[in-house]
């Protein structure tokens, strides 16, 4: 039986700007699973997300989205992803669902099938209201909720969210939090950064921690807890001990 | 602080405000202060020499003046009134729109009426300041060559800056009022854009209407004009009476700028916190709600061009700019259905004008097209190589302007066949070249920002400019002198094959 390829394969990634952003970084994220990447600011999790979506290149390694390698054939990669950034970068000038229908022409879905989707996802994130209005006068909240459904709307494989919960506010984040996990429970696979410490604690089903771009721990919080040693130590104070010892180390 | 204090610092903030904008005009986002001088005075130098041509002859006239001298003056007072009220309008848009600090001065201790007179009055300054530094190569020539009487132009500019200041201040709060922020900010642009050109515009139709000719002396010079122009003692004259420097009716012209301006801060400044909470609160301008339509399907290059054409329709600067080079393009299209009947060597002039016209509006919509995407991740994730997002990018530019110029080639083909083939390849060859000096000077920026695209890459700006122009000139050649084409056509080749080389490389 062909083994089943992991949803992202992350080998020796490398990446420099001004310094080491991220330092040969291996990770892998199995097919179906939630996977929450913490770290402090300037950890280097969103340049990973970035390299993995195809919007900055690497200086080396290798990134591979379901046994295709995306640096060799970005394409192919780009096919089964989807992802949505802190800040929504959405068209003013255009309506949600136009704006959906564009998304679901990028990946070349069959319009009838993308329309119901489009408006299944709008209405279960609450913005039926605002279907035929111009994203202009929306707030970050809705614009993020938008932003979402363009990235939902072609039934991608593997979605990646940076900070996706910035700026809505309970009702929506827990909208978001409820698509998500309806999305994974179908099959799909989410990475996702995040600040709240709570989400990865109540989402993932794994959660990687990464500090001056290396994955510094891994597992599920039980696990992560037994790695050192404090069954009972919160995520909040697992992640500030971890972040602390790496920077000793540094 | 008390309250005289806060409003003097409130003062000066705003005009630093205006100076740090201005400053991002002239030197780009970085603000070379140095640079920004030197361009500035380099420019002003350089400007004396078209002053000298369009205003050099005027310099030794006298009062009092023959009727039609008097009408060309006051003509060229209105069309800088009408100049400096297109900038003045965009300025106040700006202040309510772009400057993100309404809802810090409304929640401040400080009475709003008096803050905000004091925004108008900053608005009416910088308008002014703008109009004295761009007229001064004009009246030093007019000093150089009729002595000192003629300082009393600046007090002319300092008067129609502040009566543009107020108009313009008037117009768009009136515009709040009647048909709410959000589509204020959509017809104040397209004033703005076609005021200035406007006033040239209509008196060149009324030339080609009544004399054949693009000139727009002739309606000013005309026996027709002196007929229908006031006595003597009117109102109308004072301003080219000031400019002559008649103190009396110099002193009363700035009078009257500051009782203007005065009134529009009495009238209007107790009620734009009103039009301020407007703005600032404004969501989407509510529309009637559309029809449900399906989905349209079709491949991936075909959803972006779908896309641009949507934002294209909809982007409040190209209806504006569009408008404004339909309005250019009229005079031009008048005159050939008026060589239809004559067969008028002037109809040649169509050709290089429509040209320019298309090189300037396909720089434009290459700039929002390629440059100003709002989702440039969405687009980067898309499962479609960066070529291809590219190619239809390119594509929408193209039709955009064949779409917008075929019609008066088309019409241009029944009068000189011949030379409506040289007009579109023209109007081709000067929309490829504006359009690839864009692609080779993108940089990512959000639609928005448009306004300082020209300020993002100077050279990108002046090889568009002189891209168009030489096109332009080399199409006017071929119809009239063909050796002499082949020189401006291999400049501008040149010219294009240096921006190229000279270009930032592309990821």
């Amino acid at each position: 039986m062909k083994p089943v390829e992991p949803a992202l394969r992350l080998r020796g990634l490398t990446k420099r700007f001004d310094r080491l952003a991220v330092d040969a970084l291996d990770l892998t994220v199995r097919s179906g699973e939630f996977y929450a990447l913490v770290g402090p600011n300037g950890a280097g999790k969103t340049t990973t997300l970035r390299m993995v979506a195809g919007l900055a290149r690497p200086d080396a390694g290798s990134v591979a989205v379901f046994g295709v390698d995306a640096l060799r054939d970005p394409v192919a990669a780009k096919q089964m992803m989807a992802w949505v950034s802190d800040e929504p970068m959405i068209y003013d000038k255009l309506t949600p669902l136009e704006y959906l229908e564009f998304v679901a022409g990028l990946w070349g879905i069959e319009p009838a099938a993308s329309q119901a989707a489009a408006l299944k996802l709008l209405v279960s994130l609450g913005l039926e209201p605002h279907l035929h209005q111009r994203c202009e006068g929306f707030s970050k909240g809705m614009r993020q909720k938008v932003a979402l459904a363009g990235a939902l709307v072609h039934e991608p494989r593997l979605i990646i969210l940076d900070e996706p919960l910035t700026g809505l506010d309970a009702l929506s984040a827990r909208h978001v939090k409820g698509l998500l996990g309806d999305r994974v429970r179908s099959g799909c696979t989410v990475i996702m950064t995040t600040h709240i410490l709570e989400v990865a604690e109540r989402l993932a089903d794994r959660i990687g921690v990464i500090a001056s771009g290396r994955l510094v721990a891994e597992g599920t919080l039980s696990e992560l807890r037994h790695q050192n040693g404090r069954p009972d130590i919160s995520l909040e104070d697992l992640f500030i001990a971890l972040v602390d010892r790496e920077a000793a180390a540094a | 602080m008390t309250p005289a204090a806060s409003l003097k610092w409130f003062a000066r903030h705003e005009l630093r405000l205006a100076w740090r904008e201005w400053l991002a005009l002239l030197a780009g986002r970085r603000g070379r202060k140095r640079a920004a001088v030197i361009g500035l005075i380099g420019f002003a130098a350089l400007m004396h020499v078209p002053a000298y041509a369009v205003i050099g002859r005027f310099a030794d006239l006298r009062a009092p003046l023959d009727r039609p001298s008097m009408i060309v003056i006051t003509a060229s007072i209105w069309l800088a009134f009408a100049l400096m009220l297109s900038q003045a309008i965009e300025a106040v848009t700006r202040v309510f729109y772009a400057r993100a600090d309404l809802d810090l001065i409304m929640s401040s201790p400080v009475r709003l009426t008096e803050i905000f007179s004091i925004r108008i009055a900053a608005i009416a300054l910088s308008v002014t300041v703008m109009a004295l530094l761009l007229s001064t190569p004009f009246v030093d020539v007019l000093v150089i060559g009729g002595g000192v009487r003629w300082f009393s132009a600046f007090g002319v500019v300092i008067a129609i800056g502040l009566m543009a200041a107020a108009a313009a201040i008037a117009v768009t709060l009136l515009l709040f009022r009647l048909i709410g922020p959000g589509r204020t900010r959509l017809v104040a642009q397209i004033l703005a854009a076609i005021i200035g050109a406007g006033f040239v515009i209509a008196l060149q139709v009324a030339a080609i209407l009544s004399y054949g000719t693009l000139s727009r002396f002739a309606v000013l010079t005309s026996e027709a004009a002196a007929g229908f122009a006031p006595a003597n003692d009117s109102l109308v004259w004072w301003p080219a009476r000031a400019a002559l420097g008649d103190g009396e009716a110099l002193l009363l012209l700035v009078a009257a700028g500051f009782v203007l301006l005065g009134l529009v801060m009495a009238i209007f400044s107790p009620g734009i916190a009103d039009t301020a909470a407007g703005v600032s609160g404004h969501t989407a301008i509510s529309r009637p709600r559309p029809r449900s339509r399906s989905f349209r399907g079709g491949s991936r290059p075909q959803a972006l061009r779908r896309k641009e054409f949507i934002l294209l329709r909809r982007d409040p600067w190209l209806v504006s700019q569009t408008l404004m080079q339909l309005l250019y393009l009229l005079p031009p299209a008048l005159l050939l259905w008026r060589s239809f009947a004559d067969s008028s060597i002037a109809i040649v002039l169509i050709t290089p004008v429509v040209v320019m016209a298309a090189g300037q509006l396909a720089g434009g919509l290459a700039w929002l097209t390629i440059s100003g995407e709002d989702a440039a991740d969405l687009v980067a994730t898309a499962p479609l190589p960066a070529r291809r997002v590219i190619r239809a990018k390119i594509e929408v530019v193209l039709i955009a302007i064949a779409m917008l110029f075929a019609p008066l080639v088309t019409a241009l083909a029944f009068a000189a066949p011949s030379q409506a083939a040289v007009t579109a390849i023209g109007v081709s060859i000067a929309a490829a070249s504006a359009t690839a000096i864009q692609l080779w000077f993108r940089v990512q920026a959000q639609r928005s920002q448009f306004r300082r695209r020209q300020t993002a890459s100077r050279l990108a700006t002046f090889a568009e400019a002189f891209s168009s122009i030489g096109w332009a000139a080399t199409a006017a050649l071929v119809l009239m002198m063909p050796i002499a084409a082949l020189i401006t056509g291999l400049m501008t080749s040149a010219l294009l094959a240096a921006s190229w080389k000279i270009s930032p490389p592309q990821p």
